[in-house]
């Protein structure tokens, strides 16, 4: 549930509080977040109560969005060249009533300050009375791109899911369309399409909690859009089914409304909140994770985590390393390890005091190649928070464990190592997780150069950079701590 | 590349003699100890015999290495017919093959070096920069040469020779392996070719595999660098972006490699890793 007695307390939620590494930074507090839509350089999204966040580059957050109407968990999603937003105007409540109403609105744009933003008058497409089968809030839209057609679900743990068709050009209800069932036990629902299945993701368990509200994100699937929506087990969603998406964890608790962004082929988001942030005073806040498919279901990733990793190609499966010389160990050789008077001692891994000042002082080249947990091939990742970020993550230098030696890109779209990382754009990294599970790393800034490009495999042991192909496992890498 | 039959052959060498180097001076590959003077100034020829042997390119009629740990049989090789690897080159411009691999290359006859015969473990950055730099005959980095010329290195006579490789790589090992009182493990190879272009040809990589390490240059700059115990992998080692200029183009290749196969494979690719093929391939 939501509902009316929460809307009231989200605008007191809005404050300023520290936050940590791995939350959305700036004001990140939101309650049922619509999907998050880009509109003139600018991220969007909409929340209970008729507000909603801004961001300009999709870490940072504050308030600012608007839209009349208020109301419960609002949807949003750009139709040519048009933002609509479908909203429920009421909100139930488990223990109220449920007479419900789902509106749909259009803007020019979602940016305030525009002398063009200016909502169209609601229309209504669905609704729920008192003691029906159904609270009709939580609104979800989907563009069904095989048809061109438009559906919206909506709905709560009060009765049914359910699911109409709208006018993608009015955002009316289609006439004669009758409302259908699709699932039970859910709220907070999210129509989504790909590769010929069609998904309804909802939300089940306690909301509005603060840290105990169980609210977690499942999903069933269909060849339909009108379903029956089934679970990884077979079981249909109107029997309770659906496969867990995300859950509580990372001191967080309560995930619930799912969003989902695709940036392009391989690189998509889920957006939700928590219902409570255990380092935010357990409020609810505004979530970003990548959004990976394995075998046509869709799974949370993980937000990056600062650590000492391997960098391994997705290539060849070699690693990431200066292109010094290999310094050999002594140990293990002869005999194939059955050595007369071996025995079972344990051999010190080299580190960085063995080879370090074996190396040049100057920029050294990097190269990929055969994985020995050595020092040039440890990299460590550490958030650099006064870099800003991108969708969900943040920007990272990579450094040379133990040493300031970064990794840079070059003006000829190459990359080398610096001796000591200066906090240029260039030795900034965008480190995101593809839908594969695999990760792209992408500069910053490539000096003189205006086009995005991607840490690569131009050979299996030589990197560089390139443009992102998400068919090509060149472009992939994988962070191991090994 | 190091392979566990070089390396039970060398453990059973060791186990026979111990760790000593008078070990290698029976080693096969004819006549020359690690420490001892370059083979006899008779010049190899290769051995075109006008059709393969029985098995294929991988058959031959190389003896192998026998016996396991604890045994020690020498081995004394002949020449092995060339004729499954290569032909001689003609006048004729050559295309890059279907996938653009570059077959016609000018080779010398492999020089000695016995230090490395064993191992190739010291093929780190500095080594083979410092093996690759030294100068061991005349022009060397500047020389186009034509089949059939000779120059000295350490006191041996060694010839160039015009070939086409009948295979995507460049067999180096069985370039060796035909010539007459040559070495085949312990040894530095130098291949030259010239590409010719129509017009120039931008933002493209030359990319090579070779066994063992390797360096490339391209009009007397360096390209690409491959290090360390290496298999020959197509694509394992590319240049940065570069281009092929209109009119001649010279690459230049230098390979290095202890016991194993010694070959390597070389192409341009472009930016998205397909074969740049618009060129031709001369041997002047």
């Amino acid at each position: 549930m939501k509902r009316q007695n929460t809307i009231l307390g989200i605008a007191a939620l809005l404050s300023v509080f520290t936050l940590n590494s791995n939350a959305q930074v700036g004001q990140p507090f939101i309650h049922d977040p619509s999907t998050i839509v880009k509109c003139d350089g600018k991220y969007y999204t909409f929340g209970t109560g008729g507000g909603g966040l801004i961001s300009e580059d999709g870490w940072n957050w504050h308030s600012g969005a608007q839209r009349p109407g208020g109301g419960a968990a609002p949807d949003a999603m750009k139709v040519g060249d048009r933002y609509l937003i479908v909203y429920g105007s009421t909100g139930g409540g488990l223990g109220g009533g449920h007479a419900g109403r789902i509106n749909t609105m259009w803007n020019t744009t979602l940016d305030p300050q525009s002398p063009d933003f200016k909502f169209t008058e609601a229309v209504e497409i669905a609704s729920s009375e008192i003691d029906e089968d159904c609270d009709a809030i939580d609104p979800s839209v989907l563009l069904d791109p095989t048809t061109g057609r438009m559906w919206v679900s909506y709905g709560t743990y009060y009765g049914f899911i359910r699911i109409v068709e709208i006018d993608p050009k009015t955002g009316e209800r289609v006439k004669g369309n009758v409302a259908k069932d699709i699932a039970i036990d859910c709220e907070a629902s999210a129509l989504i399409y790909r590769n010929g299945w069609y998904y309804l993701l909802g939300t089940h368990g306690t909301c509005c909690d603060g840290v105990n509200s169980t609210y977690n994100i499942v999903v069933g699937r269909s060849r339909n859009v009108l379903g029956p929506y089934l679970d990884n087990v077979g079981r249909d969603m109107l029997k309770g089914g659906g496969r867990m998406v995300i859950a509580a964890g990372d001191r967080k608790t309560g995930a619930g409304h799912f969003g989902r962004y695709v940036e392009e082929e391989g690189v998509e988001k889920m957006s939700f909140h928590w219902e409570a942030d255990y380092d935010q005073g357990g409020r609810s806040v505004l979530a970003i994770r990548p959004l990976l498919w394995k075998n046509d279901w869709p799974y949370a990733g993980e937000l990056f985590k600062e650590g000492t990793y391997e960098i391994e190609s997705e290539r060849r499966g070699y690693a990431l390393e200066l292109a010094v010389d290999f310094v050999r160990q002594q140990g293990g050789r002869g005999m194939f390890g059955g050595g007369a008077t071996a025995g079972p001692q344990a051999i010190e891994e080299q580190s960085l005091i063995d080879v370090y000042e074996k190396w040049p002082k100057d920029n050294i080249d990097v190269r990929i190649g055969d994985y020995m947990f050595r020092p040039h091939q440890k990299w460590t990742v550490t958030a650099v928070p006064e870099a800003g970020g991108y969708l969900g993550g943040q920007y990272y230098k990579i450094t040379i464990a133990g040493t300031k030696r970064a990794l840079a890109a070059t003006a000829d779209r190459e990359v080398i190592t610096v001796p000591q990382y200066t906090g240029a754009a260039e030795q900034l990294w965008r480190i995101e997780q593809l839908t594969d599970g695999t990760y792209r790393i992408m500069p910053k800034e490539v000096p003189g150069c205006d086009e995005e490009l991607v840490l690569m495999s131009s050979g299996d042991s030589t990197p560089s950079l390139g443009k992102f192909d998400f068919s090509s496992d060149n472009y992939k890498w994988n962070f191991r701590n090994h | 590349m190091t392979n566990k039959r070089n390396l039970i052959f060398a453990m059973s060498v060791l186990l026979s003699f111990g760790l000593c180097q008078n070990a290698f001076a029976q080693f096969p590959g004819g006549g020359q100890g690690p420490q001892g003077a370059p083979q006899g100034a008779q010049q190899a020829r290769p051995a075109f015999q006008g059709q393969a042997p029985q098995g294929g390119p991988q058959g031959g009629q190389q003896a192998r290495p026998q016996g396991g740990f604890g045994a020690r049989q020498p081995v004394t090789f002949e020449p092995t017919d060339i004729t499954p690897y290569f032909s001689p080159s003609t006048k004729k411009p050559m295309a890059p093959d279907s996938e653009g691999f570059i077959r016609r290359w000018l080779l010398l006859e492999p020089i000695t070096k016995s230090t490395i015969r064993n191992s190739n473990t010291p093929f780190v950055d500095s080594y083979i920069r410092e093996q690759f730099g030294m100068q061991y005959f005349p022009n060397q980095m500047t020389l186009i040469p034509r089949d059939g010329d000779v120059v000295k290195v350490d006191g041996k006579d060694l010839k160039w020779h015009a070939l086409d490789s009948k295979l995507y790589n460049t067999k180096l090992f069985r370039f060796a392996t035909s010539l007459e009182n040559s070495d085949r493990y312990g040894i530095l190879f130098w291949a030259v070719t010239v590409i010719n272009c129509d017009e120039d040809i931008e933002n493209i990589r030359l990319a090579v595999g070779s066994n063992s390490a390797s360096m490339w240059w391209l009009n007397g700059e360096e390209a690409v660098i491959l290090s360390g115990d290496r298999r020959m992998v197509a694509d394992d080692a590319t240049s940065k972006r570069l281009t092929l200029k209109k009119g001649k183009n010279v690459l230049r290749g230098a390979v290095i490699n202890g016991p194993g196969m010694s070959d390597f494979c070389v192409r341009f690719i472009d930016e998205n890793g397909n074969p740049v093929k618009n060129m031709t391939i001369t041997n002047e």
